[in-house]
């Protein structure tokens, strides 16, 4: 069934209260369902925060076509890039339910239940012969699973070509975060760990840092393969497909930095057990609103440029049994929105 | 805009910095690794030691010490001062000559190298034709007479190292002027001693290896006198008159000679073999000292039977009747006598003899009935039983420091009480500033007060805690008491013993409280021991409980040593520090951290199962807590994998000492054989670095996890006083940092003075972080409202620190090996951090606060971390913001055994071991700086007018 009905486009107000307002157009009040929208390119993208809402409005031209799944029976697989230019399976799979049924139904979460554990950053500033990768450590129970070794590389100085001492990977383990995500390879010189160079560091140096950023490790590579670089300036997907990087918002140049200081905030919260009671996050002390505020930015940006390319293969359940949710403390009831969608730690 | 500020972008700051902080290697303490050789300048009455990595060392009164070094890491084999000089010649392994001197430099004496010099012999000749085996600096002060493999003697001009052939005494020359039926080409081989006649310095006695001796004219190019020994010879003396001298052998005789103007080829007078009639081995160096009396001292080196005694490092000293074989504990690389050196005197008068053996320097009185010892007041052997741990006190209070002295006297009784004889020099540094105690503790359960406040480190005082265990050892088993009537008559001297009876008595933690005198020592078998100071001989019994960390753990089998079997009833401890309290942890694993509050009498100790609290004033467990993490499996069955390792360290350790002994050896074997083991060495060290090669060293990258082995050592307690729960109430506290990177705060309760003994102390726990990042936490710290460091345990009672800040909010310190992080307190939120691991590769080992005071005004002193890291580099971190200030290389990363032995002082200052014995004293502050300065004296002197200044004799007697 359609509704049609018109929403200020200045004020697109929350997505709280645009999914309430869907909910109430048409009258399935507590029915989970699951938003989506086409955007300018035919892709079908999910609606499921308020960034992406508010992108989605702000795409709206002037109509915005919304799609609208109950949530049980929905087909994660719509969504992503290209999605409508196969509208016809999608359709075909929406119309013809019966099409599921050759298939046991696998029950699989919703888009914003999932955490990245990888990605490809900053493509538009580094060179196009490196590759930026950060793998999300916490929570999973995969191994980090790689190895680094001691090598030497030809560098081009004033002085000629010359040899000089580098940091390799040497192994992946098999089944491990590093191999699943496709994004390292044996021989791939190790450049730089959380925007840290490591040329004229040892071996051991460079595993201290490693080990030490483990949870939200950003390593800088050359890799070894340089034929699966990332093209810039091209709207052409890569053969592989990892060239969805490249809508990233405008404000990408900065964002390793915003990293460091943002992300790192909020990565590793240590946890205090007070008189024996519960397990607690402990909170920072006295954060002041502005740098929350940006930090909130930042991370829900990352979040939706996540969720924009996520191949099955590279996402985790977050609900995995046996790990516990840890509150996070609010202190300032002005930044609900970001408790609701900060971070869930698990121990 | 200021945290965009780059740290050390403030001009002001960096000012500041330079005033503060400033890193120097100041002076070594201890007894130089591997010496080679000793040499000793009667005129300058200053001792040179040179080790095997090529240093030169002087020293002279307590306080008088210069280092040098040579450029080239070869071993010093020879060590001669140029007579009546500042200037001493050193022989390398390379058969190079070095020329030292000592220079006035801006107020202070300096050791710089001024020449270096190889013979080379014409081209196309053995390399054994220059190899020098005998180093002669003639009294003139002109040449130097250098004895060849080749058996030339070449005449080298000081300081230009010329060589003046024409003067050249070749072997040919000798043969031609020496009677032919009694010598061969073969017995001028090889220049076995030079000695210059003490009366007419135109006369040498040249001693062939093969036996021959010649007295050589230098004047008239010809043989005075040869003599004919049956024996291959070892070494010459002359007696003082110059009618006679004494040769020694291979077969461990000795002979004496009589120079007379009638006999151009005497027969001996004397021949003996002290120690025969079985074969013995060889007599290497002698010494015959006249005296008034009439009866000389023979003293010679080695000569024992060798079958028997064949394996001691001995030295005899015989004097009429009276006659001892000194034992030495280690191989004798040299000795000297000292003796009246004065030209107008008749006699020698022996009064010292002083003996540097490989791992020790003994000084015996030879003046004194009996020949006791004389205490040296510097090079301790620091590891005359291995060190296990070091603890520095800072600034101790006169009253303790004078009570500890007065303990360690009575233990010195034995000693002679003769001044320092080696005396030269004057020691111009100010005094030092404050009295500082320098503990190490020892293998073998002993725990060593040094005199660090000084250039020289002194023993003050030793603490043995193995009489309150039983061991399989017998205390009273004396190694001195050998009959009267025994044969040789030997005397064990020194103190190195690095054999531990039990490894279980080793030291591992120490924690004095200078107000109190209260002392806490911990060990390898998980003892812990609470001692007090007492003035007089007590005997009394030593109070005992066991702490179970294990609490409730199931299914726990620990396969590692037993505990210690304590002894029953009373036990008499000599004056010191005497144990009243013994708490035995259970399992008896290593203990890993220990802290004590003398003000609340409570000590707590932890071990890699939990942690433990124990008030010595009721002598009761107040609580125990099990850090272990189920499903850590290692630490749950015992400690295999290390007792396996223990083993394996003790392997490798004796085959150590076995190579030493065996590399040691093949030197003395003269250079040929040296060139070999060079040679092996060197394809020992490629073969290895192929290997390494071959093998691509890779390193797993990996996240810790909770699951880690081990993540319930204890790596850390600390007492404070501070508001735990409410910040309107503040309450003793411990807390306790674990390898796993929890942290666990126990809010305690201390009943008053007054009722200390009626109510138990209560403790409850009331707080428990975890770091997410889970990296070992090595430093726990309290800072007070005005982000100070909490002061310690009754420092205000004794007016010596301000009292804390009780009124603003106190913040918490958390150092791990990889972060530094501030909380507030008591709602512990987290407020700085800096993550050292993350930014730099390097991990945190040592951290301290320490005081840094200004060297331009006396107002202003701030207190930072200091903080040693694994790749040996020092960084000084700003509190309470943790910005990084500045950062110094200190310790190859290479040298593990240096950064782990490291301790800093309160005042900025360290010392790490750079050898097993020897401290390198350190300093990271610009006004706490302690480094050797002394002056030596070149009074312009003629040979028959020698000025004698001995301005050291007063500190020798201090």
């Amino acid at each position: 069934e359609f509704r049609r009905f018109s929403l200020e486009r200045s004020k697109p107000g929350k997505f709280e209260e645009f999914y309430g307002l869907l909910q109430h157009v048409h009258k399935i009040p507590n029915v989970d369902v699951l938003v989506g929208y086409t955007d300018i390119h035919g892709d079908l993208l999910p609606i499921n925060n308020d960034d992406n809402y508010h992108k989605a409005v702000s795409t709206a031209n002037p109509l915005l076509r919304i799609f609208i799944q109950r949530k049980e029976d929905a087909d994660y697989s719509a969504f992503g890039t290209d999605t409508m230019t196969r509208k016809k399976n999608v359709l075909s799979n929406v119309l013809r339910p019966d099409n599921h049924k050759k298939k046991p139904h696998i029950v699989i979460s919703m888009p914003q239940d999932f955490r990245p554990v990888s990605s490809i950053i900053d493509v538009d500033i580094l060179p196009e012969t490196h590759r930026r990768v950060r793998l999300y450590k916490y929570g999973t129970d995969k191994p980090l699973g790689f190895y680094i070794r001691d090598g030497s590389s030809v560098r081009v100085t004033p002085h000629g070509l010359e040899k000089v001492p580098g940091i390799f990977i040497s192994r992946l383990v098999p089944g491990g975060l590093a191999q699943s995500t496709g994004l390292l390879a044996v021989n791939d010189e190790v450049l730089e760990v959380n925007g840290i160079e490591v040329s004229g560091k040892s071996l051991d140096q460079v595993t201290d840092m490693m080990i030490a950023n483990s949870r939200n490790l950003i390593i800088t590579v050359r890799p070894a393969n340089q034929r699966n670089n990332v093209v810039r300036n091209s709207r052409t997907s890569g053969s592989s497909g990892q060239s969805t990087e490249s809508s990233l918002p405008s404000s990408t140049p900065n964002i390793l930095a915003n990293l460091l200081h943002g992300e790192e905030e909020s990565d590793e919260e240590d946890i205090i057990i007070e008189d024996s009671g519960e397990p607690q996050q402990i909170p920072k002390a006295a954060p002041t609103t502005e740098s929350l505020e940006s930090l909130a930015q930042i991370e829900l940006l990352h979040e939706s440029t996540q969720n924009g390319f996520l191949p099955s293969s590279e996402m985790n359940f977050n609900h995995s049994v046996g790990s516990i949710s840890m509150e996070f403390e609010v202190q300032d009831p002005e930044h609900k929105p970001l408790e609701e969608d900060g971070t869930i730690i698990t121990l | 805009m200021r945290r965009f500020l780059r740290p050390g972008h403030d001009p002001v700051r960096e000012r500041l910095k330079r005033d503060l902080f400033q890193f120097n290697k100041t002076v070594e303490h201890g007894f130089p690794h591997q010496p080679s050789a000793l040499g000793y300048s009667p005129f300058l009455r200053l001792m040179a030691i040179g080790t095997r990595s090529g240093a030169i060392k002087l020293y002279g009164a307590p306080g008088v010490e210069f280092m040098g070094l040579h450029e080239e890491n070869n071993t010093v084999m020879q060590i001669h001062f140029i007579p009546d000089q500042c200037q001493l010649v050193t022989l390398l392994d390379d058969n190079s000559l070095h020329l030292w001197s000592l220079k006035q430099h801006s107020g202070a004496s300096e050791l710089r190298e001024e020449h270096h010099f190889t013979l080379k012999g014409p081209p196309g000749s053995p390399p054994s034709a220059t190899q020098i085996t005998v180093v002669l600096p003639h009294s003139s002060r002109e040449v130097l007479y250098l004895g060849t493999e080749s058996g030339n003697i070449f005449v080298v001009e000081l300081p230009s190292f010329k060589v003046l052939e024409d003067r050249t005494i070749t072997s040919e020359a000798v043969l031609q002027r020496v009677p032919e039926d009694s010598c061969t080409r073969r017995s001028c081989e090889l220049v076995e001693a030079l000695r210059e006649h003490p009366k007419n310095p135109d006369q040498i006695l040249i001693g062939y290896s093969r036996g021959l001796i010649v007295l050589w004219d230098l004047q008239n190019n010809k043989a005075t006198h040869h003599f004919l020994g049956s024996q291959q010879l070892e070494n010459l003396y002359w007696q003082r008159d110059g009618s006679k001298f004494i040769s020694c052998h291979y077969d461990g005789s000795y002979t004496q000679w009589p120079v007379s103007s009638d006999n151009r080829q005497p027969e001996p007078l004397e021949n003996l073999v002290p120690y025969g009639p079985f074969p013995c081995k060889a007599i290497s160096k002698i010494y015959w000292q006249t005296t008034k009396n009439g009866l000389p001292y023979i003293i010679f080196q080695g000569g024992m039977p060798r079958a028997s005694y064949g394996d001691r490092h001995s030295i005899s000293v015989v004097h009429g009747s009276q006659q001892t074989a000194f034992d030495f504990t280690s191989r004798v690389i040299d000795f000297f006598i000292i003796f009246s050196s004065e030209p107008t005197a008749e006699f020698d008068d022996p009064s010292a003899m002083v003996v540097l053996a490989e791992e020790e320097l003994v000084v015996i009185d030879l003046k004194t009935a009996g020949w006791p010892a004389v205490h040296p007041p510097y090079l301790a052997s620091l590891h005359c039983s291995a060190i296990t741990c070091s603890h520095h006190v800072s600034n101790i209070p006169l009253k303790l420091w004078e009570r500890i002295i007065s303990a360690g006297s009575k233990q010195n009784v034995h000693y002679s009480t003769m001044p320092w004889p080696i005396d030269g020099g004057t020691n111009i540094a100010p005094d030092p500033p404050q009295r500082d105690l320098l503990l190490t503790g020892h293998e073998d359960g002993t725990v060593r007060f040094w005199d660090a406040s000084g250039v020289c480190l002194h023993l003050l005082y030793k603490l043995s805690t193995v009489r309150v265990f039983l061991t399989d050892a017998d205390p009273n088993d004396n190694m001195n008491t050998l009959g009267e009537d025994e044969w040789p008559p030997l005397r064990k001297v020194g103190t190195f013993d690095p054999y531990s009876d039990d490894p279980r008595l080793g030291i591992q933690k120490i924690y004095l409280c200078k107000y109190s005198g209260y002392l806490a020592v911990a060990g390898t078998a998980g003892q812990v021991l609470v001692m007090e100071l007492n003035d007089e001989d007590a005997e009394h019994v030593v109070d005992h409980a066991e702490a179970d960390l294990l609490q409730d753990q199931e299914g726990y089998r620990w396969k590692g040593h037993e505990k210690l079997r304590t002894r029953d009833g009373a036990v008499r401890f000599e004056a010191g520090f005497q144990p009243f309290v013994l708490v035995q942890c259970q399992p008896p694993a290593v203990v890993t951290s220990l802290a004590l509050h003398s003000e609340w009498k409570l000590v707590a100790f932890g071990t890699s199962h939990g942690f433990g609290l124990f008030d010595h004033q009721q002598k009761r467990l107040v609580f125990v807590k099990c850090t272990l993490h189920p499903s850590d499996q290692l630490a749950l069955e015992g400690p295999l994998s290390r007792v396996k390792s223990l083993k394996k360290s003790l392997r490798q350790s004796f085959r150590r000492i076995r190579r030493s002994r065996v590399s040691s050896r093949k030197r003395r074997g003269g250079s040929g054989n040296a060139s070999e083991v060079q040679e092996a060495n060197a394809k020992f060290d490629q073969d290895a670095l192929q290997e390494m090669e071959l093998a691509p060293v890779q390193r797993k990258i990996e996240a810790r996890s909770a699951e880690d082995s081990f993540t319930g050592f204890v790596r850390t307690l600390y007492f404070a006083d501070t508001f735990l729960r409410d910040s309107s109430r503040h309450c003793p506290s411990l807390w306790a940092g674990t390898n796993g990177g929890t942290v666990y705060a126990f809010c305690l309760r201390v009943p008053p003075a007054e009722r200390r003994m009626d109510e138990p102390v209560r403790a409850e726990q009331a707080k428990e972080i975890q770091l997410m990042h889970r990296a070992p936490v090595v430093g726990i710290l309290v800072l007070d409202g005005r982000s100070t460091p909490l002061p310690e345990p009754l420092e205000v009672a004794h007016d010596l620190s301000k009292s804390p800040d009780m009124q603003g909010s106190h913040q918490l310190l958390v150092v791990s090996e990889e972060q530094f992080k501030v909380f507030t307190l008591p709602k512990v939120s987290s407020k700085l951090k800096l993550k050292l691991t993350a930014l730099e590769g390097c991990r945190v080992r040592k951290v301290t606060v320490a005081n840094f005071g200004s060297c331009k005004t006396d107002d202003y002193s701030e207190n930072d971390l200091a903080v040693l890291t694994n790749l040996g580099d020092i960084q000084i971190i700003s509190l309470p913001f943790l910005k990084l200030q500045i950062r110094y290389p200190c310790i190859r990363k290479e040298d593990v055994s240096g950064i782990a032995s490291c301790v800093f002082t309160k005042y900025g200052q360290g010392f790490y071991l750079i050898s097993p014995s020897e401290f390198e004293r350190f300093s990271l502050s610009t006004k706490w700086l302690v480094e050797p300065r002394c002056i030596v004296d070149t009074p312009e002197v003629t040979s028959n007018n020698h000025v004698h200044n001995k301005p050291g004799v007063e500190n020798a007697a201090r």
